[in-house]
């Protein structure tokens, strides 16, 4: 076959080139597409893990704030509470993550005496606010790690050669992981029955 | 919530996986939740009406053994056909990573997707091959869920990313209420597993089993589960082979009573534990449990609190401990106490609530799962509805 291709006139050799170097063109296109669509994916589903872990967090310091107004607790610890409920709620989002820790130190500080979960759950309606609030810092730790385990798996696609060159995150923000202190008061999440 | 779990492994072979579904499906089905069950199964295996076919697994050599997989066209279009029918909320992947309709799944779904790692498998060659194939299924997952803090490490380390640890789930007062049978009492070791099964540990429980019946004469090892017999005892001295009984397959009302009459549970598993459900269903069922110090085990046994460990694969130490058990009436009881008090965490009613938060977590103000049409040719060329 080698002997065949030295009667091919050198123009059709430069066609089946072409054609070659084409068709190698469109198979880089569409690999270059999908790893585009899978980012694209992935960004998606940081906005929206990322919305699920802002809503936690919203709940988490609404039930806290409520329990801290309720009159429930002793007024000092209403006002510890009060106040970190307050801040996360309202902090900017550079310091989001800070405030967001200190309502999880003020909850272990408040709840740290299984006693105190005791009598919130005996005042009237505590029962459920307590319930309320357990759930509320189960959640927090959940949606974070799915959320961090996006932000995971959208930063190593995105720190591959191809996606960098070929500039297919677009305009995107680089995503940032959300680091917290989230570790729930052991005393509201113990579920010995 | 309208629930999709989908099942890797074949509905009518009896295995941990495909209990952990049926109690799962079972208990949100009991709490009215819409669900369906996407499993293999042969067509003319009867199915619980909650269970839909993916079709006839079929047997292929895969990662050193014979697994029973689905894939191919006919298997993505019934995942297809499944997807649309149920119009799903969440669906749930159960062993993703298996090359069967886990993954098809994956591959053919998009919305809010959570998938629960069962084995901790270290890494095959084949996956590594398959790595950015496996990682672009697996990207669309939302919420990772590893079934023991041992499993969740393997997951980081092979796969990156992280997960939630939720445990496997037991029905604590199906086995905390049984009856105990007279014949199983009285000086009694139990056993549970395939019998010809190493990793299941026999092998080193019978290397120990003479020096036991040095110390206490009148012990007996009871034995459940599958396998030869005559293999198992070979290794035994005649006079000692008259203390072993062997009980064959046992049935789960069985296997509760059993438990609930030992004076004493041995797990001497050597390896491949990700998890260990049954030194759960032993300590729901309140039989004090001796363990091998495997990682998974550990863990369940909150570090040693609720049940004694032994080196592994060490029979000496397994012989010395099940002795002072034995001899030791009051340390069993603190045993059973402290067991049947932190077994609690594993029942249904907290698991599957863990399980529902997730759901709920993943599916706040997503859109429902539905066919990707991005993964088809047409979208490459931007044809696709989008």
């Amino acid at each position: 076959m080698a002997g065949a291709s030295y009667s091919v006139p050198p123009v059709t050799a430069t066609l089946v080139w072409t054609l070659w170097i084409l068709a190698a063109l469109v198979v880089i296109g569409l690999y270059l597409s999908w790893t585009a669509g899978r980012l694209d994916r992935l960004h998606a589903r940081i906005d929206a893990a990322r919305a699920a872990l802002d809503a936690q967090l919203l709940r988490r310091a609404s039930v806290a704030q409520e329990l801290a107004t309720s009159g429930v607790l002793d007024p000092a610890s209403s006002i510890v509470l009060y106040e970190a409920a307050h801040a996360a709620r309202q902090a900017e989002e550079e310091q989001r993550e800070v405030a967001e820790s200190e309502l999880s130190q003020a909850l272990r500080a408040v709840f740290e005496d299984p006693q105190q979960v005791e009598e919130v759950r005996e005042a009237p309606g505590g029962d459920a606010a307590a319930s309320e609030l357990a759930e509320a810092v189960r959640r927090v730790p959940m949606a974070r790690r799915f959320h961090n385990d996006a932000v995971g798996s959208a930063r190593r696609l995105r720190e591959h050669r191809k996606v960098r060159w070929f500039r297919l995150a677009g305009h995107a923000a680089f995503p940032l992981a959300f680091e917290m202190d989230d570790e729930p008061p052991a005393a509201l999440v113990e579920r010995t029955a | 919530m309208r629930i999709g779990i989908v099942c890797p492994y074949s509905w009518d072979v009896p295995g941990g996986v495909q209990f952990h579904i049926r109690d799962l499906a079972e208990y949100f089905i009991r709490l009215g939740h819409d669900v369906s069950v996407l499993a293999p199964a042969d067509d003319d295996t009867p199915l619980p009406p909650y269970v839909v076919s993916a079709g006839r697994a079929v047997p292929v050599p895969y990662n050193g053994s014979v697994a029973r997989l689905n894939f191919g066209f006919l298997s993505a279009a019934r995942v297809r056909r499944w997807l649309h029918d149920g119009a799903f909320d969440v669906v749930h992947i159960h062993e993703p990573t298996s090359p069967s309709l886990g993954l098809l799944t994956c591959w053919a779904a998009q919305g809010p997707m959570v998938a629960t790692f069962h084995t901790s498998n270290p890494r095959s060659r084949a996956m590594i091959a398959a790595y950015s194939i496996l990682q672009a299924a697996l990207e669309k997952i939302s919420a990772r869920i590893a079934v023991s803090e041992y499993a969740r490490r393997t997951l980081v380390e092979h796969l990156g990313g992280d997960a939630v640890v939720i445990p496997n789930g037991v029905d604590v007062d199906f086995f905390a209420k049984a009856e105990p049978r007279p014949e199983w009492q009285g000086d009694t070791i139990g056993f549970i597993g395939r019998i010809d099964e190493p990793r299941k540990g026999l092998p080193v429980l019978m290397r120990a089993l003479p020096k036991i019946l040095a110390a206490r004469p009148q012990t007996r090892l009871l034995v459940a589960g599958r396998g030869d017999e005559e293999a198992a005892v070979e290794s035994l001295p005649a006079e000692v082979r008259s203390r072993v009984e062997f009980l064959g397959m046992v049935s789960d009302e069985d296997k509760a009573r059993f438990l609930r009459s030992l004076d004493l549970y041995v797990a001497p598993n050597t390896g491949g534990e990700s998890f260990g459900i049954i030194l759960v269903e032993a300590l729901s069922a309140g039989a004090p449990v001796l363990a091998s110090d495997l990682d998974a085990f550990v863990q369940v046994l909150d570090q040693g609190a609720a049940g004694e460990l032994f080196a592994n694969e060490d029979a000496d130490a397994l012989a010395e401990a099940a002795v002072r058990l034995l001899e030791d009436p009051e340390r069993r009881a603190g045993l059973r106490a402290r067991g049947s008090v932190h077994v609690r965490r594993f029942d249904w009613s907290t698991v599957g609530a863990d399980i529902l938060s997730v759901y709920e977590t993943v599916t706040a103000g997503a859109a429902a799962v539905a066919a990707d049409e991005r993964s088809g040719l047409r979208a490459r060329f931007g044809l696709a509805r989008d």
